[in-house]
């Protein structure tokens, strides 16, 4: 089954802390070299998927495949040469330079006596580069800004090397501008380099914007997915979000762009202060 | 009966000050600047050199020597400080033999063996739970190994089983305290707290049985329960050496899945970590290493909790590299806690865990005050 060969799909997949399942009977496959984000309302299970996708948290029921075999049977460290993962506003330790945090990234490529070699040293580089880091590679991530710090986090994983990331909410914490600079970076290394991109993102604009590929969740089942223009509308925000909205054509790239139908200060405000 | 203390030497008191003030220094510096490194390769072999750990742990090497030869040298029993070095290395017998080789070398031996043990069990348990204020004998290992080994003493059972009692003390309370810590794996806040209390429970049990028993029992278990290589023997220096032999490497090979597990949970399975299983190994490493030292000289305070802050300090984040160093430190601090707590009242000696105490406290204020963190 040559098309089984790489890739990340999920096979009837449930997952549930010990209560109440979180995910029901899930079924998707991650479009391969592609961007992918998955979004859904406050406690849909977007991150229990992605954290699934991860081998985080132990199916209740079903599979995931990487590669065509089922994680959970695959070696642990096999697993991180191919499937990475940025979690939500990690946490470094105390003190520790960019190039410290990166070259911990190259944890599953070093063995027993190969600690550091030439492949490791070079795939640090790279991912410094990458991400624009070279420049601030000896400063301390606690001096850093939150941009520059997302992105150091991102050069850590871009050197453990894997195929598929899954990164979740990228850009919580980060302002607008910042925002755009790291999923524009995201999507820089898609192009590049060919990698398969998995995020939870909580912006929908921001997935119709940088995704190829869609996964809408609600009430831990898949409500919808797809490309985001085929997808993404009024009937769709309204069953997975539970909010009226239009949705016009984003006058930058013509993706789907929603608007939500609510209320609006300008005119509120002014009928307040008449009465 | 308390004998007055003699005046103290002047020359210990300077050589004292002067070490402070050389620490001092060491612990204010703001930040560390580029280190320059190197790729060593050799055959299949490959690892990344930090050159300011090499060089310092050369230079911590060295004083180490220099200590271990001072402490050969120096005692109430003159001997001429070139027959003390010849006696103990290349014409052992002679008339020094016995004050050298039987009381004065393995006194410093075992210094060297046992700080370098504490300061290995302090480093990895503050890398494991990234905080520099935790260490095996705040979290109760120390007081456990010391409770078990008083009851011993007390109820008069063979002193010889002193060393078992404590490590066996040791190894259980280290078990009690990762048991009431495990909730679906061991968080290290967790882990901190539970051995907080665990070592004020045993605190309690060791006075218990300080107002107990009589008085001239107690006598010498409190020398103990301070901490002192007053009876070090060459039999010590074997059960350490052993310890050591196959406690360090197997901490060496834990710095790196450390440096990993300091990143999060999700962020180092996401690694390729088993990340309970490198903490189970971490925490019965770290305890052995402590057991195996209270076993043999006591609970000695401080070590542990003090030097893997110097040596990150001195040469950053932790690396096998790193934990070398932190060994020799641990080396340094005890050899001269020992030469201090011998030379500093002198005839009359005080326990090395008086002065690791006396001397560790004030770093302690130091280092909570340079932290800014909330713990």
């Amino acid at each position: 089954m040559p098309s089984e060969e790489h890739g990340l799909r999920a096979e009837d997949l449930s997952v549930g802390y010990g209560g109440p399942l979180i995910l029901e009977g899930l079924t998707t496959t991650i479009p391969t070299a592609g961007i992918t984000a998955i979004i859904g309302a406050n406690a849909s299970g977007k991150s229990t998927l992605l954290r699934a996708l991860a081998r985080l948290l132990r199916p209740a029921g079903g599979t995931v495949l990487l590669d065509g075999a089922d994680i959970a049977r695959q070696s642990t460290r096999s697993v991180a040469t191919r499937l990475g993962l940025l979690p939500q506003t990690p946490r470094a330790p105390d003190g520790i330079s960019v190039d410290d945090l990166v070259r911990r990234g190259r944890y599953p490529h070093q063995r027993m006596f190969d600690q550091w070699s030439r492949a490791d040293e070079q795939a640090v580089q790279r991912a410094l580069e990458l991400t624009g880091m070279v420049e601030l590679r000896e400063q301390a991530i606690d001096r850093l800004s939150g941009g520059q710090r997302q992105r150091a986090w991102l050069a850590m994983a871009l050197a453990q090397d894997a195929r598929t990331m899954l990164l979740d909410e990228p850009t919580t914490h980060l302002d607008i501008a910042h925002q755009v600079e790291i999923l524009d970076l995201l999507v820089e290394l898609n192009h590049s380099e060919g990698r398969t991109v998995v995020m939870v993102l909580h912006d929908l604009n921001q997935a119709c914007r940088y995704a190829s590929y869609v996964i809408a969740m609600a009430e831990g089942r898949i409500a919808a997915a797809g490309e985001p223009s085929e997808i993404v509308t009024a009937e769709v925000i309204q069953r997975v979000f539970g909010l009226a909205a239009r949705i016009i054509a984003d006058p930058v790239t013509g993706m789907p762009l929603c608007v939500p139908e609510g209320k609006a200060a300008g005119t509120d405000q002014r009928r307040v202060k008449k009465s | 009966m308390i004998a007055a203390l003699p005046a103290p030497s002047p020359y210990v008191l300077g050589a004292v000050a002067a070490s402070f003030a050389a620490l001092t220094v060491v612990l204010r510096r703001p930040h560390l600047g580029p280190v320059a490194t190197g790729r060593l390769r050799w055959g299949a072999f490959s690892a990344r050199l930090q050159w300011r750990v090499v060089w310092l742990g050369g230079a911590v090497a060295a004083i180490t020597l220099a200590l271990m030869a001072t402490g050969l040298v120096v005692g109430d029993f003159p001997v001429p400080a070139w027959r003390a070095l010849a006696t103990a290395i290349w014409d052992r017998g002679g008339e020094f033999d016995f004050v050298v080789n039987s009381l004065r070398f393995p006194r410093v031996v075992v210094a060297v063996l046992a700080g370098a043990c504490l300061a290995t069990s302090g480093a990895l348990f503050q890398s494991l739970v990234d905080n520099p204020l935790v260490s095996p004998d705040i979290i109760g290992i120390n007081t456990g190994a010391a409770a078990c080994a008083m009851a011993i003493l007390l109820v008069g059972a063979d002193p010889a089983l002193l060393p078992v009692a404590a490590f066996g003390g040791a190894v259980a309370t280290a078990a009690v305290i990762f048991l009431l810590a495990w909730r679906r794996g061991v968080s290290g806040a967790r882990l901190v707290l539970v051995g907080i209390g665990i070592n004020a429970l045993l605190a309690a049990v060791i006075s218990f049985l300080l107002v107990r028993f009589p008085i001239e029992q107690v006598s010498a278990a409190a020398t103990w329960q301070a901490g002192t290589l007053a009876a070090a023997s060459w039999r010590n220096v074997l059960v350490l050496a052993a310890g050591l032999a196959v406690l360090f490497p197997a901490a060496f090979v834990l710095a790196r899945r450390l440096r990993v597990l300091q990143l999060g949970d999700d962020a180092a399975s996401a690694l390729g970590l088993r990340v309970e299983a490198c903490r189970v190994a971490v925490i019965v490493v770290g305890s052995g290493l402590a057991a195996v030292v209270v076993a043999v000289v006591g609970p000695l305070g401080f070590v542990a909790l003090l030097v893997p802050h110097v040596a990150r300090s001195l040469a950053g984040t932790m690396t096998g590299g790193v934990l070398v160093l932190t060994a020799l430190l641990g080396a340094v601090m005890l050899l001269s806690a020992d030469l201090v707590a011998q030379r500093l009242f002198a005839p009359t000696v005080l326990p090395a865990g008086v002065v690791t105490a006396a001397m560790g406290g004030p770093f302690l204020l130091a280092i909570l005050r340079r932290y800014h963190r909330a713990f």
